[in-house]
């Protein structure tokens, strides 16, 4: 096992910490420009997915000593892509410039595919995976299939053919009109 | 010193880890590759829950042990996790009927936990409630294929109903630590998901034309370390690469 969720973060507040002294327009565009380059890592199972499209990528912020702490929060708990999410933003900070820099997880609040943006959906549907379908939060039928439209033909005679894909996020659908197997990334 | 938020939490996490380990032992071996990714990716949730569960509860130990001290440096008898979820996976009936009918009790529990004042419990808890539900809806379809299904499916999964159900009663027991921790709005009253959870399965065992077994004699133990003779075995495959190379990291 790589060493897990620190969860004393668990319900860590979501404000970023600017250093003393530095002027608040000199911050802002360092935590912008860190912000920028962490965001550019890619969910390494859908790369055209950025984690800030994901919605795992929650917040930058600075420590005392000025170094950079990226938080990030877990699609899965068990997701094994978290642990190489975290390599790659360290590396990504590292090559924009912030050396040293720190990937906190927190749980709270949890991860739902309602963070995913507008973009992020978009990306998913291009790539072939149907995005997550209305939103989470409401009490799941114990029976049923959500009606998922295919993202190659756009038909809405779809089936699906296992509620556990080739990922945790992942159902595996089928399209009766065009015929293809295709993912569905899970609404949670 | 053992508080009995440690006790607790340590409980909750044997539970995820041995049924996430006793799923794990299904790959290769699913009946379709489908179900084996399915299965997989279900033991995967577990294990993850079981993760951070571990570390949360070395942290209010406060001794420094990890995750990876918690789960592969204590003997059988230091886990109290659930008898039923150690059972052996027995045939895949066995299986589904168990993940039913654990699912069916940890999705309201893992609801009720989100309430827990403690916070990082209730952050693990709604996680893990997401999780549970999609667990819970895999397990609930395979039984009504199989109940509702052929003879042969029908008579193993009734053969399963039938030795799985005397291990169910131990879900509901509130040893007395925990149940100061109920009261002190950190743990949850298990004894009072009792109805929830029989409207669940007799929700299940209806579309699947199958009949609820009539309570008898309950199985329990786990909780205070009296386990099956299956844990001890699980448990030295589970844990015989740490224990023959401590400290490795892979």
């Amino acid at each position: 096992m790589e060493p897990a969720i620190s969860s004393t973060e668990a319900a860590a507040p979501v404000s970023p910490a600017v250093p003393a002294g530095v002027a608040g327009a000199a911050a802002d565009e360092r935590r912008a420009r860190a912000w920028a380059a962490a965001a550019g890592v890619v969910d390494p199972e859908i790369p055209v997915l950025s984690i800030a499209d994901l919605g795992v990528l929650r917040d930058i912020r600075f420590d005392e000593a000025g170094r950079v702490e990226a938080v990030i929060t877990p699609t899965y708990s068990g997701c094994p892509a978290m642990n190489m999410i975290a390599v790659e933003i360290e590396t990504a900070l590292d090559a924009a410039g912030f050396p040293g820099a720190r990937v906190t997880t927190v749980l709270s609040p949890a991860w739902s595919t309602d963070l995913m943006t507008e973009a992020g959906r978009r990306a998913l549907a291009g790539y072939g995976i149907a995005p997550p379908v209305g939103r989470a939060g409401g009490r799941r039928a114990l029976f049923g299939e959500t009606a998922v439209a295919c993202p190659h033909c756009g038909s809405p005679e779809t089936e699906r053919i296992s509620e556990f894909g080739s990922t945790a996020c992942k159902a595996l659908y089928r399209c009766r009109a065009c015929r293809e197997p295709f993912d569905y990334f899970k609404c949670i | 010193m053992s508080t009995p938020l440690f006790a607790y939490t340590l409980r909750l996490a044997d539970d995820a880890l041995v049924l996430g380990h006793r799923l794990s032992e299904w790959t290769s071996r699913a009946p379709t590759l489908e179900e084996e990714m399915a299965l997989a990716n279900i033991a995967l949730d577990l294990i993850g829950q079981a993760r951070v569960l571990y570390s949360y509860a070395g942290e209010v130990e406060g001794r420094g042990r990890s995750e990876d001290d918690l789960a592969y440096f204590r003997d059988e008898a230091a886990f109290g996790n659930l008898l039923v979820n150690e059972l052996p996976n027995g045939d895949f009936a066995f299986t589904v009927v168990r993940q039913a009918l654990v699912s069916a009790f940890m999705l309201p529990y893992w609801t009720a936990l989100t309430a827990s004042r403690d916070a990082t419990l209730a952050a693990i808890a709604a996680k893990a409630e997401k999780e549970v539900s999609y667990h819970l809806r895999h397990a609930a379809e395979w039984l009504v294929r199989l109940g509702d299904g052929t003879d042969e499916s029908r008579r193993r999964s009734i053969a399963a109903l039938d030795e799985l159900w005397p291990w169910t009663g131990e879900m509901f027991e509130m040893p007395d630590d925990e149940r100061a921790l109920a009261e002190a709005g950190i743990a949850v009253d298990r004894a009072a998901l009792k109805a929830e959870w029989s409207r669940t399965v007799d929700t299940i065992l209806e579309e699947a034309t199958l009949d609820r077994p009539r309570d008898g004699w309950m199985q329990t133990g786990g909780r205070r370390g009296v386990h099956t003779e299956h844990l001890g075995s699980m448990l030295a495959v589970m844990q015989s690469l740490a224990r023959a190379h401590p400290g490795a990291t892979w």
